[in-house]
């Protein structure tokens, strides 16, 4: 099972090479064998997430030849999404107990796609982290060196990805939170255009940047699964009626650009400047020169505000954090505030200083304002190139605890993320090698909507790079 | 001393679905907790999604109030605590309300007219209802996501009697378009005057400004007693050479008399920001005047129309305005009856007689008038015997009529045909015109 990607495992189980509730079993096996090391799952008792149920449901359904895009394929949801009757903790001990009414529109999605749902992955509570350690639930470790982070906050999915637990696992990107951990743990991460996918039944972080999306192994089955994902929802007024392509079958298509027009990657130098780990400067260079070679054209741009991007994020994601966990008050479920730990604390009390009369205009309306330069710097550079590259990180994964008591250098490790959030654009984090045994991540960055092109340009690096 | 009085007004609209989620919006009399989902009761990761609706009767309504309607509006988050409010905030809107700088005009008098100002008309949500039991709180959220529409007015109103007679004429607009009942009883309009007295500006002004907010009073009688007796409370504290306190106080209606509730030292600091939930509104010019063309006749056109086109006297006139289902009523009648009679016997017929307009068809309406027409001249002397009866039985009306109230004799000839309803109105009311 260990090279097994959605593409090869639904030609297994079509085959009838195995069946699914074979399939299901080896995972459920891997998790047995290696999470209480890892720690990826916060939920994955068989027994509770009925996986095995699934999958004879799945194999019945192959049975009946029935097309469905991801049947009997194991999947892991990130605990911040709501799933019918199965604990969803958010990462959080306010919410230890909470059993949801209802699926997230994403999770009926994958579900109605066939999708085995094999258990809910740690993350750092509500989404405040780059690192997993602000988890309720234990570290998650990193599979290449247990001593390192493995980035967050959607830690647990990019574990289980990396570690064979599962064939793909949602996240959420409000500022990096799945491009980072998956250029931490050598696996392809992709933050969709904010409003590509459905936020409805996903325990909101900041409202206007959360992004839901998620982790695999390959670009390629990274497509399969935003064509099941992404959609307008009637339940999430944020997404528009902009259709959905099969994303997988545009991957056939041998040409990138339209009528064979060179495609123009941006390299932004406020991404390469000082701050950039060396290792990871000299990885990134690799494939922008692959790039050069296929007759890609590499072009210099500057996105001038991208210093301001953190400062601006620290100011409009707390605000929103602060109104968002307003509502667990331990009144209707779960327990009282008392339970929130320090960094939920922090940003409400940060957001809720920011939104205060008198402090309003200095702080949240001016980091709005500041957000729409960003926001233009990215339309400016993309009437010059197709795409942005850059890296993901501007340092490898850190050992546990080495920013754990200072969460401004912590708030850094997303400096080259953020700014796609703000902006409110696509991005794909795409594994390109390793620097000391640990991995590292590239991110393509794509106008709005761009979905198509980042997973061509990403294919075509990863079929002609990786083994 | 001068009073200077201003009003918030709640309502709910009655449309199919809540504001922000398909719960049905009419609540009333429901088993609690039985009309909710994941978007009214607040649970994690639920999202609102605003009701096209609603909105447009907003915006529908801010026409009707004579208001701009901005061509940009938002959404945004009122961030409080309150049991009854399970997100943590409220969705309301702040800055840029879909609606502002209205007026209406109304009648105070006979021929006396007073215009306030409209400051803004806004769109948000109902919260839950809390039950307070012996030893604890109950709390029900099938009232929680109501669309609501807050009307705020500038402090235009001098008088009781002018706020009273402001909130009926807007009671009769809201349900001339049709987008709430406001029915008091039923919570459907709520009523949040506030009140403060101001020295003339002959007078050396000593006296610090204040403003006393009234909470959440649900009927006219309520709204007209609380105004007076805060204003004799705090003419009385000024004479004393006092400033009455910045407060909210609320209706004790137990014992006639407002009692205070909560003292603002400052403004709330509710922390507004713009929903992210919920992108922003922009209207085209074209949706505008499109809505603009859904308005029906309102009170004020019907009005005129019916004393232009038909004849009819103000008294005549504004009863069958009062309520637009029979004033449509009675425009049908006249249609029908046309030619054959007139629409001031029809107006006399329908007002007299009281009629019931859900059983008796317009059509058959015109025949039972002619048919009562025909009747009347048969009885010459029971009619003198019977109308002198009545003003035997009715000598504050007489003398009222006398003195020059015109009404009075509307009263009289009401009386009368109380009595013996198939009379010509117009014929009882000469004969007691000569009577008199």
């Amino acid at each position: 099972m260990k090279d097994l990607t959605i593409k090869k495992a639904l030609e297994g189980l079509r085959k009838k090479e195995f069946s699914a509730t074979e399939l299901i079993k080896s995972y459920l096996e891997t998790i047995n064998k290696k999470d209480k090391e890892i720690n990826a799952f916060i939920t994955s008792d068989g027994k509770v997430t009925h996986a095995l149920e699934q999958a004879r449901k799945a194999d019945e359904l192959i049975s009946q030849e029935a097309e469905l895009p991801l049947l009997g394929i194991p999947v892991a949801v990130k605990d911040i999404f709501l799933t019918k009757g199965l604990l969803t903790t958010a990462g959080s001990k306010v919410l230890d107990d909470y059993i949801p009414q209802y699926d997230a529109t994403v999770v009926a999605k994958l579900k109605n796609a066939g999708a085995v749902i094999i258990g809910k992955t740690n993350c750092d509570a509500w989404a405040h982290g780059s690192s997993g350690e602000n988890s309720d639930y234990g570290l998650t470790k990193n599979p290449y060196n247990t001593d390192y982070v493995p980035g967050g906050s959607s830690s647990g999915s990019a574990v289980a990805v990396a570690s064979e637990m599962c064939l793909a696992a949602t996240g959420t990107d409000t500022g990096g939170s799945i491009r980072l951990p998956a250029s931490f743990t050598n696996t392809v991460g992709l933050k969709p255009t904010y409003g590509r996918v459905s936020r409805y039944g996903i325990i909101a972080m900041s409202s206007s940047q959360d992004s839901i999306g998620h982790f695999t192994k390959t670009v390629e089955d990274s497509a399969i699964v935003l064509s099941v994902t992404a959609g307008k929802d009637k339940l999430d007024a944020t997404t528009p009626d902009i259709p959905i392509k099969n994303y997988e079958s545009e991957l056939e298509k041998t040409k990138i650009l339209p009528a064979g027009r060179r495609v123009k990657i941006g390299i932004p130098k406020e991404y390469f400047s000082k701050g950039i780990d060396p290792n990871i400067k000299s990885l990134v260079e690799k494939p922008l020169k692959f790039f050069e070679k296929e007759d890609f054209e590499l072009v210099d741009i500057t996105l001038p505000h991208t210093e301001y991007a953190i400062a601006t994020y620290y100011v409009i994601q707390p605000s929103e954090v602060s109104s968002n966990l307003a509502r667990y008050d331990g009144i209707r479920y779960g327990n009282n505030r008392t339970y929130f730990a320090d960094e939920a604390k922090r940003r409400i009390m940060l957001g809720t200083f920011t939104l205060s009369s008198g402090y309003y205009d200095a702080y949240y309306k001016k980091a709005m304002r500041v957000r729409t330069l960003i926001k233009k710097d990215f339309e400016d550079a993309f009437k010059k190139v197709d795409v942005i590259i850059a890296s993901v990180s501007p340092t490898l994964p850190w050992k546990f605890g080495e920013k754990k008591d200072n969460p401004l250098e912590m708030y850094l490790s997303d400096a080259l993320t953020v700014p796609a959030n703000l902006a409110g654009i696509p991005g794909l984090s795409v594994p390109i090698g390793f620097a000391g045994g640990l991995p590292v991540g590239m991110q393509i960055l794509g106008p709005h909507f761009s979905e198509e092109l980042l997973f061509k340009i990403g294919h075509f690096y990863e079929s002609k790079n990786r083994a | 001393m001068k009073a200077k009085i201003g009003l918030e007004i709640h309502v709910e609209l009655k449309t199919e679905s809540k504001m922000f989620c398909s719960c049905k919006a009419e609540y009333f009399g429901d088993k609690p907790n039985t009309n909710t989902c994941p978007v009214c009761l607040g649970l994690p990761g639920a999202l609102p999604v605003p009701n096209k609706t609603a909105v447009e009767w907003c915006v529908v309504l801010g026409l009707a109030l004579n208001c701009e309607i901005p061509t940009f509006s938002k959404f945004d988050r009122k961030n409080y605590f309150y049991p009854d409010l399970p997100k943590g905030y409220q969705i309301s809107q702040y800055d840029q309300p879909f609606a502002i700088k209205g007026s209406l005009k109304f009648k105070v008098q006979s021929s006396k007219f007073k215009v306030v100002r409209i400051r803004r008309v806004h769109m948000e949500e109902d919260t839950g209802k809390l039950i307070h039991e012996e030893d604890s709180t109950l709390i029900d959220f099938n009232r929680s996501g109501v669309p609501l529409v807050e009307i705020v007015t500038e402090p235009d109103f001098e008088t009781a009697q002018e706020v009273k007679t402001f909130l009926k004429k807007l009671q009769q607009l809201v349900r001339y378009l049709s987008i709430s009942d406001a029915d008091m009883e039923k919570g459907q309009m709520r009523l949040e005057p506030n009140i403060s007295l101001r020295e003339l500006k002959t007078q050396n002004s000593k006296l610090k400004t204040y403003r006393v907010e009234v909470k959440n009073i649900n009927s006219f009688i309520f709204v007209e007693k609380a105004i007076n007796y805060e204003l004799k409370r705090q003419a009385d504290l000024i004479e004393k050479g006092e400033t009455p306190i910045q407060e909210t106080r609320g209706w004790d209606e137990k014992h006639n008399k407002t009692v205070s509730q909560r003292v603002k030292e400052e403004a709330s600091d509710y922390r507004y920001f713009p929903e992210p939930d919920i992108p922003p509104v922009r209207w085209t010019e074209s949706q505008i005047s499109n809505l603009k063309s859904q308005i029906p006749e309102l009170p004020d056109e019907k009005f005129s129309k019916f004393k232009k086109n038909y004849g009819l006297n103000d008294y005549q006139a504004e009863i069958l305005t009062r309520e637009k289902e029979v004033a449509d009523y009675f425009e049908e009648a006249v249609k029908v009856g046309k030619e054959k009679i007139s629409p001031a016997q029809i107006a006399n017929y329908i007002i007299n007689i009281k009629v019931n307009i859900e059983e008796v068809l317009p059509a058959k309406l015109i025949q039972n008038i002619i048919s009562s027409t025909k009747k009347i001249k048969i009885n010459e002397k029971e009619l003198d015997k019977l109308i002198s009866d009545v003003l035997k039985a009715n000598e504050r009306a007489v003398s009222d009529y006398k003195k020059g109230k015109e009404q009075a004799i509307m009263f009289l000839v009401g009386q009368v045909l109380r009595k013996t309803p198939n009379l010509d109105a117009n014929l009882v009311k000469e004969k007691i015109k000569s009577k008199i």
